[in-house]
This record gives C-alpha cells, structure tokens and sequence, in this order.
C-alpha cells in the first residue's frame, strides 16, 4: 500500500510540475499574467521586489516543512508497517523531542516575522507625495480624480463583444473607433493592442519613478482597486477614504481587477494604470483635459 | 458492560417510526439523522461547486447562461453570484458542522466518556430539527427575488458566504431576509448542541474517567463546543443588526447614517475565524484515534495534543482582522494581528508531528481509515503553510481575494475537514451500521478523491500568485490552463462522490456484518465494547475506567 502512496504523491506533484514547464506566452510581460503562469506577475515598484523576495523565503522554508513532513510520512509507511514492524513500541512521551518541535518552529516564525514587520512598515508608512489620485469604485466602474490637475473621468471595461471571434462588422467598428480613441488619448503612434476584462476606455496615467498617493473610497457597495504588479491592494469602503501609494519603476500599462465582490459586474471592472515619463504625462493632462477628439 | 441490552428493555418497548425518528432522544438515531442530513446537504454543496467549475472551465461565460432565464450574462453573472454563496454557507453550515459536530460528536462523545447519552435529550431533538427548516430557508432564498419567484438569474443571495454589507443590505427582495433567518436557524441548533456537549462532557464522564483519560476526539468535541458557544451569538448579532439595516431602518454598517461597514466584518471574522477551526478541530480529533488505532499505538504527546487544541482554540479568537488586512486597518494593529496569527502554526506543528510520531515506532495497518487520515496529514500541512504565508500582511497584498486563498482554505477544509469526514466515516460505519464497507472500495474512493481534489485545487494557488480575483464567473484569457485542470479534477472528485454514493448503498444492503471491534486490540476507546450496532441504550451499568 505504501509503494502506491508513494508512487501517486510523485505523479501528481511531478506530473504538476510538468504541467509547469516553460510558458509559451510572454512570460516577460511587465504588468499583466501570462498563460500557465506559475508565480507572481512581474515586479514594478520597489515593494513588489520586497514582497517577492519575502515570499520566495518563505517559500523556500514551507517547501522544506513540507518535504520534512512528507519524507517522515513515507518514512514511517515504509519503516514501520505491520510487515516490517509486527511489534509496536509503547514509547508515548519524549520531552526532548516535544521542545525541540515546539521552539524550533518559535525560531523559525521569529526570522519571518522580522522582515514581515519591515515589510509590513515599509508598505503602510506614505512617503511625501509628489501626485494624488482619487480612486472612487461604483457598481461597475472606477471615477479617477487627480485634484491637483483638476481631471476627472470614469474607466469602464471595454465590451466583451469587441473580443468575440464572430462579431459583427459594426462591433468591429466600435472596437476600432475604442482602439483609436485610447490612441490619441495617450498620444501613442502605433496602435494598441487590448485585452479581454482587462482594459478600460480610459487609462489612470501617472509619471515614472513619481511617489503617487491614492486615495480609495466608493459609493455603493464595497470594491477593492488593485495593481497586482504594484503589490497593493486596497479596498475601497464607503463612508472611509484609504490611502496607498506606489513608486513605479518602469513605463508599461499595468492591468487590475475589482477585489471585492461588488454584485453582479464584479468580474468586469478592471483598473488600468499607464505609467509613462513626466513629459509624456505633462502632455496627456493637458489632451485629457481638452474636449474629446471626435 | 451493557452489550447485550438491544432496545429499550427498562423503558418498555423501543419506539418505531415517527416517535423513533422524529421524536427521538437517542444520541445515536440523531447522529445518524445528522449523518444522512449532511450527506444530503454535501451533495447539493459539491453540485454547485461542479456547476461552478464548469462555469470556469473556459474563459467567457459560456455555460451557467444555459439556466439563466433571459439567457444573459448578467444573469448568469447573479447565478455565479449565488453559487458561490450557497456552496460556501451550504459546505460550513450545512455538510461540515453537521457531519462532524451533529454527527460524529453526537453518536461517539456519550459513549466514548461512557455514559448513556447526551446530557438534554430533547435539547439535542430541536438541535437537529431546527437545521432542515434553516436549510429550507437557504434553499428557498435562492429562488426569490425582487417581486420575482424562481427566476434563476434574477433572484437569490449573491453576497459571498461572508455576507458583507452594503452589497448584502442592498439586495431587494426577501432572499437576503431568509439567508439572514437561515443562519439564525442554524446558529441557534449549534448553541444548543454545543450547550449540550459541553454539559455532557463535563458532568456525565463515566467513574474513573478523568478530563486528562478522554480520548481525544472528546477533547477536540469540547474545545469545538466552546468555540460554538462564544462565536455564533456575535454572528447572531451581527445579522440581526444587518437584518433590523434592512428593513426597520437602522444605520449599524450604513455610513450615511452614521454606521459602519467594516464593523459588520470585524463581528463576522469574530464568528468566522473561531469557526474555521470548529470546521477542523473535530477533525483533529477523528484523525489522533484513527492514527492511533491503526499505528496500535497510544497517542504520543496526548496532553500535548489536547490542550494544543486548547490553544488553538483560545488563540483562534485573537487573530480575526487577519481576514481584513486590506480594508485598511492601522499599520499597528496588522502588525499584531500578523504575529498573532502565525503563533497558531506552533501548536499545529505540535500535533503534526506528534501524529508522525505516534505512528513512529508503530506497526501501521493501511485499512482505509489510515489512508484519509495519512492524506489528512499531508494536505493539510499543504494547506498549514500556504497560511503562514498569507498571515503576512505584507506579502499578503497580492494575495488576498485571489485564487490563493481559495486554494488556501480549500487544502484545509475540503482536503482537510472533509478527509476527516470520510476518515471517521470508514472508521465508524461498521460499529454505526453493524456492516462493513469493502476495503478495496474505501481504498478506490480514497484515491479517486486524492487525485481529484489536488488537481482541483493545486493549480489555483499558481491563479493566485498570477493574480486571478476570486468570486469571478469570467477571466481574463491568461488564467484558461490552470483554470481547465482546476474543472477537470472537479470532475474527477464529482464522480468520486457518485461512487461513495453507490458504495453507502452497497454497505446498507450488502455490507459483510461487522464484528464488535473490527480494528483490533488498539481501538481501545468504549465505543468498540459495545455491539455493533451498539444497543439503543449504551451503559445501563456504568463502565469503570481503569
């Protein structure tokens, strides 16, 4: 009976890590998953390269607890098995090796514990801001706010329909007119290329290498707006305004999606972030504030 | 010992039909009505959750918008919504409580302190009839909607099991209204039942029986009984100020009124982390006296053991906002709730390795029991340390609300509290039923589940870490392949669940007759004294406990 345990907890778990093999699309994509991705999308702000290195430690110590546990396990299948060990002991106390199970995992906490702490103060302490942008979630669609440059604008999810294979010479159209739009908005020369639930009509825009302050709330019902390549999350309650911020390290258009359940759309109501060069965004405040192209 | 009393002799003739079943105050027939209560409710949580999986087998909604009335993908959007729900609440309240508290507990704590049944027999009675009519409601709540009756798509409770307001107190219509009495229904029958327990427990031992000779499963059922006790009158309290919000207009979680949405969450993780541990404590229990009995060894560590349960107990209700780290709590108070969380791996590593320990040394028959409860070891070590990384607060900011908690939760309860359900299930058939279960069909049903519930629930955590949201019926394309394998080994479980089915029936009709004590010399706990099925009234003369 061991021998089969074995052999079926080796098949599935070698059999998942084939599955694992290399991905076939982009896996150097900065800002949104790839297909048969197996950990977190790449890094963009110094706290996701933080979070990234705290969790591959950890990783590294559960898959070794893990190991331990299971390598015991097969080990007291194989060793002490009525065929290989008839007679049972009658041990049924070791103090020595009851402290040692009891401080050694104390120790081990302790270790994670510390740089959690770091980690933990290094996200929720806001440095001084050099933009703010008001984040407000509605059923099902995010209001952008950024006081400062006196803008506002909603972004909703772009129809499910522009990504049907069958669809109709008039979606077509609309998904162009969408594409085009998008285009002169972030003053882009070649065309942009857009995902099913993940992009918006509009994009929140901030400059590289900025301290931008965010500050979440909603008015219905509670969402939560998050980048997952910036490593925030943050939910947006009504009646309370949350603060987060982030530092963006590389341009790219970073994609997130609502996470809270907030009713029937909660699937379709992505936030992109378009991170480009100051001059590149003193330009786009002044073609978004501008009436519409069309 | 009372092996020979089949019936009741001193109390005239043992009562049939009706004034047996629906009467009853006899532990044993309210456990198994328990038993085949939660076998009934499992079947509708694991249907939904199929239903579920073939939802997200592939990206776009393809499939729920075939029951939907208008055909649409909002309504099949507000189905997934529903889903979702129901499988959550119908999984905790109405297959695990009921399974391992009603069910296990109920039949095996009198007789394993060696008294003749629960402390309040009639108490014991409502505890268990209160739960139909509470699953009724929850059933029927899905069905209504705002003016409209049994409109799939256009009705139901599509809030999350967590209930959170104001989603939850916008909802029109009474579905809301009858979850919210659903849930009183059955907190109500698990206050009573944990009442009931704790009384028993420490009133009706028999002679010689002290608090430190109780087999473990009696600790875990105490431990479980007070966590019921003090955490669901605070969600008692928490939906009765969401019900009175909705409809007799007060402002407890409106901000316009003055209230507060978080404070809705900080009463329901009170009730909500103390109750994931009345999910697997009782668990804990099954699997020390399946490993024990079937290592023919006693328990290594049992005071270790038991008040590891203790602790686990005690510290499950200090570390509840670890559910909240996003909502925007103060940098302070995660910090304290990130250290106290982790804190529980230290006594849940005690009882890990104190199992590995027990069967050290030992010499292990792999009867089927065994396999659940060497499987139970395993995955829910997986599903230990996914925990530890998702109590950090900081690292847990691209984790929360995705796959990974779902894969989280799931390594626990689906692959933890509900191996010890079929663990316990295998152990005790034959002494409940007085039939045994073919051992090449438990070991089948064993590996069928095995490899059915990983593949469901392995891939998830690489959705998560890649950033898949969960309570989402569509995703974004990127997510198909892990999603495809989740549905697939979905599909396998499910047919796993047919075959148990099938198997349950093959034991009530054809099962072999099982002897008095089928594990052996080292099943040693009161319960293998009596007959199999024991008499219907245990214990005339109390047994005296060495």
């Amino acid at each position: 009976m061991f021998k089969r345990f074995l052999q079926f907890i080796a098949a599935t778990y070698l059999g998942l890590a084939a599955f694992s093999g290399p991905a076939l699309a982009e896996p150097g994509r900065v800002g949104m998953a790839y297909e048969k991705q197996l950990n977190f999308q790449a890094p963009a702000t110094e706290v996701m390269h933080d979070i990234i290195w705290l969790h591959d430690v950890m990783m590294y110590i559960i898959t070794l607890i893990v190991l331990l546990v299971m390598g015991l396990l097969l080990w007291v299948m194989i060793r002490y098995n009525h065929r290989a060990n008839p007679i049972p002991a009658k041990t049924t106390h070791n103090t020595l090796l009851e402290m040692i199970w009891t401080i050694i995992p104390v120790l081990i906490l302790v270790y994670i514990g510390v740089y959690n702490i770091k980690l933990l103060y290094k996200q929720d302490v806001i440095p001084e801001a050099d933009l703010v942008i008001e984040v407000t979630g509605h059923q099902w669609y995010w209001t952008y706010n950024y006081p400062d440059q006196d803008l506002e604008f909603d972004g909703f999810m772009l129809d499910r329909a522009f990504f049907d294979p069958d669809r109709s010479v008039e979606v077509q159209q609309q998904r162009e007119a969408a594409i085009e739009d998008l285009r002169i908005l972030l003053g882009r020369a070649g065309p942009i290329e857009i995902h099913r639930l993940l992009d918006t009509d509009t994009r929140v825009v901030v400059p590289v290498n900025t301290v931008v302050k965010v500050l979440v709330t909603a008015d219905d019902v509670i969402h939560s707006w998050t980048i997952p390549a910036f490593g925030f999350k943050i939910d947006a309650v009504p009646g309370r305004t949350n603060e987060i911020w982030f530092n963006v390290e590389e341009v790219g258009t970073y994609y997130g999606q609502c996470s809270e359940l907030c009713g029937i759309n909660h699937a379709f109501m992505p936030a992109v972030v378009e991170v480009v060069s100051r001059e590149d965004f003193d330009a786009w405040v002044i073609r978004a504030k501008a009436p519409p192209a069309s | 010992m009372a092996k020979s009393n089949r019936g009741y002799k001193s109390h005239g003739q043992a009562p049939t039909g009706l004034k047996r079943w629906l009467f009853s105050t006899n532990h044993k027939d309210i456990g198994i009505m328990y038993l085949f209560f939660a076998g009934f409710g499992g079947i509708i949580g694991v249907l939904f959750s199929v239903l579920m999986r073939l939802e997200l087998q592939e990206p776009g909604v393809t499939f729920l918008t075939w029951f939907v009335a208008d055909g649409t993908v909002e309504q099949a959007a507000q189905f997934f919504n529903v889903l979702i729900t129901a499988h959550g609440l119908i999984m905790v309240f109405f297959l695990v409580m009921p399974a391992l508290i009603g069910g296990f507990a109920n039949y095996f704590v009198p007789i394993m302190i060696g008294a003749p049944d629960m402390a309040f027999p009639r108490l014991n009675n409502i505890s268990f009839w209160l739960l139909p009519p509470a699953f009724t409601l929850l059933l029927l709540s899905a069905f209504v909607g705002d003016g409209t009756i049994g409109v799939i798509g256009a009705s139901g409770v599509g809030a999350g099991w967590t209930i959170y307001p104001p989603l939850s107190a916008n909802i029109s219509g009474a579905s809301m209204d009858l979850a919210i009495l659903s849930l009183h229904l059955a907190g109500a029958s698990s206050i009573l039942g944990a009442i009931n327990f704790i009384t028993t427990i420490f009133n009706m031992r028999a002679p010689g029986m002290t608090m430190h000779k109780m087999p473990l499963f009696v600790w875990s059922i105490l431990v479980t009984a007070f966590l019921l006790l003090l955490a669901l009158p605070v969600l008692a309290g928490a939906i009765t100020m969401l019900l009175t919000d909705r409809n007799f207009g007060t402002t407890f979680f409106d901000p316009a009124g003055g209230g507060d949405p978080l404070l809705f969450q900080h009463l329901f993780w009170f009730f909500g982390h103390p109750e994931v541990y009345i999910l697997i404590l009782p668990g804990f229990g099954i699997i020390s006296q399946i490993i024990s009995t079937f290592s023919k060894k006693p328990i290594f560590g049992y005071l270790g053991m038991a008040y590891a349960m203790v602790s686990i107990g005690f510290i499950g209700f200090i570390v509840w906002a670890h559910h909240m780290y996003t909502v925007g709590l103060d940098v302070d108070l995660k910090a304290y709730f990130m250290i106290a969380t982790m804190v529980i791996a230290v006594p849940t590593g005690i009882k890990i390795f104190s199992w590995i320990a027990t069967m050290w040394g030992g010499s292990i028959e792999f009867k089927t029991p065994m396999l659940w409860a060497i499987g139970f070891i395993f995955l829910f070590t997986i599903g230990g340390v996914t925990g530890i990384v998702m109590a950090s607060a900081g690292v847990d900011q691209p984790l929360h609300d995705t796959y990974y908690i779902v894969a989280h939760f799931h390594y626990t309860m689906a692959l933890g509290s509900v191996f010890a359900i079929f663990g316990g299930f295998y152990y005790w058939i034959g002494k409940m039923s007085g039939r045994q279960y073919p051992e090449w069909a438990g070991k089948l049903h064993f590996w069928i589940t095995f490899v059915g519930v990983n593949m469901v629930f392995f891939p998830q955590h690489f959705l998560g870490l890649a950033g898949m949201p969960r309570r989402y019926v569509d995703y974004p394309d990127a997510y198909a392949f892990w999603n495809q394998l989740s549905s697939y080994g979905s599909y396998i479980t499910g047919a796993g669940v047919i075959f148990f089915l099938g198997l349950v029936i093959y034991i009530f009709t054809k099962g072999k007759k099982c002897p008095d004590s089928p594990w052996g010399d080292y099943a040693d706990t009161l319960e293998w004294t009596l007959s199999s099925p024991p008499p219907l009234h245990q214990f005339e003369m109390l047994p005296k406990i060495k």
